[in-house]
């Protein structure tokens, strides 16, 4: 579910953008999700501050359109990560290991699911099921598959990442 | 197929094969053909069912032999290339045909025919399969009430769960006068740990686009719209490149085939709600609203999306139904049982030694499915249970796997068919971890609307959770019991009505884990850890300090290179040494 926590920032809102958006479903009453899937794909996540902007040009309630946020768990209220970790808690990775794999990821990272770095770096998400069942357990970092995990294995993935990205900064 | 009369690699590109590191092989293969100039077509393919050997490459030769290939990395792909199709001695150590004969060869495959076999972005492969060729039958031939009753013949039942006659349901919808109608796909497939809906639309969308036509003309809807869910863009890509090749090349759209019949299809992404596979939450959804589900009656037949009448069927029901037009309802009937006619797909997993998709006749054994097809425990282990059904199923113990695998008798073990995702637990899974697991899913995808729904799994989840922590006291168990029964009688749709399912299965057949859980203290699969205790061996300890360095409370001490102890007051029980560990020292019990 969508977090309500305010958000550290506050991105300002393309409303040009957002305008090409509503235009392109005008007249069709049921286009509020594909409208914020839209928007969550430019912006990463949908702005508290843009739910009162899209709910006049709706024509609807801003209580509407942010029920609808808070309902489906694809929307976040919150800005993610550089990289998203899916991890995921299908029947078949809780089975071979996936509460271990959680675990570790909290440990190194000190982040819940649904929560961020406060370096911005990485965003966990639990998921139920990304369909790789006889490779789990299993997380997705960004569009990476890493299967067969052990917590060790999933420790050093994640130190990979932030050395990758010292170095980088380099 | 495309290609024929050279040499032709087929690369399974379907989510799992690209876990698996597919699409690397894929580029490899299509670069090395063309620096190398070879006479060889690369092409693409969908899941053939066996996960465990992805990625999985087929080679058929130009007089149309086959040579499986699996676990072919991006070097064995290399060593394919230069032994195979170079040198022309194929790899031995790597083929995978006996394997293939042995999984695939026990199976009926109907909905996953082409399914790792004909290139599913190619609408010239599916109709050398045989594809649109019901639909044509249906518009040159049939009057809709003849496919009606041809599907009714069939015997043919929803395979999303329910397991309702899917004629019976087109015959409803049609009964109603409209100037509207609809037909949805129902492919918002919510169970965790059940994939067979997304390998069906990435393997052969065509299929579901030819099934989704013939329910249209059946029905009088001439709008389709099908609810994926948005976590499978792969499977989103596939579909609408196979609607957009059916519009160009006058498959859909107005006046299809000269016959006067109309059909358009539209995809709309779901936004991750499980409660959303039921049919009128998914209405719900797809105008927009939240999806939470109404009141029944009107059934959607009646008064469905934007109240007009409205048929929903699932992915793998749409697949079946080009074939049983093509080939008529008895040879489908011939398979199954009486009352559970044809075939179903299983995503087997969990402790499976031989994980993926299969598709098997109505009526076998689990014993068979589990230990014939997929090959049984993984290392070996001793069987404990399977789960049917996913979050509304239930589990069945080992004493009842002689069971056949149709609709009426797994519901009677307590279990569902559910949408077929078959989990299967060996005896190191905690079967009350387990219920709290699936319970734990329903608490959150619960919608809200239903009292009993919303606050009766939250007040199940705590009572599971206090005993797998071994804070229960002997009296909850009744209680549990008791909410179970009032969620499932106290709930509009069907979330509520069987969310408690895993609870009660697992209470009816491996009650006496609960009572290990609250009587004893202890958890008989080591599983729960917080019943659990660690100690280390003071033989095997070598005193290397990794659990030291891991431990939270510091509760770990002794010298370097001397037998280290934990103090029992202070472990918070997190397990980090016993993960730490490298030479087995600490003991779990």
């Amino acid at each position: 579910m969508a977090d309500a926590v305010e958000s550290p920032q506050v991105d300002a809102i393309p409303y040009q953008e957002f305008d090409k958006i509503t235009e392109k479903y005008k007249g069709d009453p049921s286009a509020i999700i594909p409208i914020l899937q839209d928007v969550q794909e430019i912006m990463g996540y949908v702005p508290k501050n843009s739910i009162g902007y899209l709910a006049e040009k709706l024509e609807v309630s801003p209580a509407k359109i942010y029920g609808i946020v808070t309902f489906y768990a694809q929307f976040r209220l919150q800005p993610k990560g550089k990289y998203i970790i899916m991890l995921c808690e299908g029947t078949a990775c809780h089975v071979n290991g996936a509460k271990l794999i959680s675990k570790s990821i909290t440990d190194e990272l000190e982040i819940e699911g649904g929560q961020t770095t406060p370096d911005g770096l990485f965003t966990l998400e639990k998921v139920a099921c990304i369909g790789c069942c006889s490779l789990a357990p299993v997380m997705l970092i960004n569009e990476e598959v890493h299967a067969k995990l052990t917590p060790d294995a999933t420790r050093k993935v994640l130190k990979d990442y932030v050395n990758k990205e010292a170095a980088a900064q380099n | 197929m495309a290609g024929q009369g050279k040499t032709v690699i087929k690369v399974g590109l379907s989510t799992c094969g690209i876990a698996a590191g597919s699409t690397k092989v894929y580029e490899l293969l299509e670069e090395e053909v063309s620096k190398n100039k070879l006479d060889v077509t690369v092409q693409k393919t969908g899941c053939i069912g066996m996960c465990y050997k992805e990625p999985i490459i087929d080679l058929v030769t130009p007089d149309g032999k086959l040579f499986s290939y699996g676990d072919v990395t991006e070097e064995n792909a290399q060593r394919i290339l230069e032994e195979h199709i170079k040198g022309g001695k194929p790899v031995e150590d790597l083929l995978i045909l006996t394997e293939r004969d042995e999984v695939v060869g026990r199976q009926v495959r109907i909905s996953l025919k082409n399914c790792g076999i004909i290139d599913p972005e190619s609408l010239e492969d599916y109709k050398l399969a045989g594809g649109y060729k019901g639909i044509e039958k249906c518009l040159k031939e049939m009057t809709p009430e003849d496919v009606i009753e041809e599907i009714l013949q069939s015997g043919l039942r929803g395979r999303g769960g329910a397991g309702f006659p899917t004629g019976l349901k087109w015959r409803f919808t049609r009964g109603y006068k409209s100037d509207q109608k609809y037909i949805i796909c129902n492919a918002d497939e919510g169970d965790p740990g059940a994939f067979m809906d997304r390998s069906i639309i990435e393997g052969d969308p065509h299929a579901i686009v030819e099934g989704m036509m013939i329910a249209g003309y059946a029905i009088g809807a001439s709008q389709g719209h099908v609810y994926v869910r948005a976590e499978y863009p792969l499977a989103i890509t596939r579909l609408e490149k196979a609607i957009e090749d059916a519009r160009a090349n006058g498959l859909m759209g107005d006046n299809i085939m000269g016959s006067g019949f109309n059909f358009e299809m539209k995809i709309k992404k779901g936004a991750g709600a499980f409660v959303c596979g039921e049919e009128t939450a998914l209405i719900a959804s797809l105008e927009g609203e939240r999806g939470m589900p109404r009141l029944k009656p009107p059934f959607p037949a009646e008064a469905g999306l934007w109240k007009k009448p409205t048929s929903i069927n699932n992915v793998e029901t749409f697949a079946n139904v080009p074939w049983i037009i093509a080939n008529g309802a008895d040879k489908f009937s011939a398979f199954g049982t009486e009352k559970s006619s044809g075939t179903k797909v299983f995503a087997l997993a969990g402790k499976m030694k031989q994980g993926g998709l299969i598709e098997v006749p109505m009526g076998i054994t689990l014993r068979d499915v589990i230990f014939g097809v997929g090959g049984g425990i993984r290392d070996d282990k001793k069987f404990k249970g399977v789960q049917l059904g996913g979050p509304s199923g239930g589990c069945i113990p080992e004493s009842l796997l002689d069971t056949p695998v149709d609709y009426d008798s797994v519901g009677q073990t307590g279990a569902i068919m559910g949408s077929g995702g078959m989990i299967v637990m060996d005896e190191t899974t905690c079967m009350v971890d387990m219920a709290r697991f699936f319970l734990d899913f329903v608490q959150n995808e619960s919608c809200g609307k239903c009292v009993h729904c919303r606050l009766g799994t939250k007040r199940m989840l705590e009572i599971l959770t206090r005993i797998t922590e071994g804070k229960a006291q002997p009296e909850e168990l009744d209680l549990l019991e008791e909410l179970a029964y009032n969620v499932k009688e106290g709930s509009l749709c069907g979330l509520g009505q069987t969310g408690p399912n895993p609870v009660l299965t697992t209470l009816k057949y491996f009650r006496d884990e609960y009572e290990a859980h609250i009587m004893d203290r202890s958890c008989p699969a080591k599983v729960c850890r917080e019943l659990l205790t660690f100690t280390i061996d003071p033989e095997l300890c070598n005193g290397c300090r990794r659990c030291v360095k891991r431990c939270p409370t510091e509760c770990i001490t002794g010298e370097k290179k001397e037998p280290h102890v934990i103090d029992q007051d202070k472990c918070i029980k997190c397990g980090n040494c016993y993960d730490a560990c490298k030479f087995d020292a600490v003991i779990m019990e």
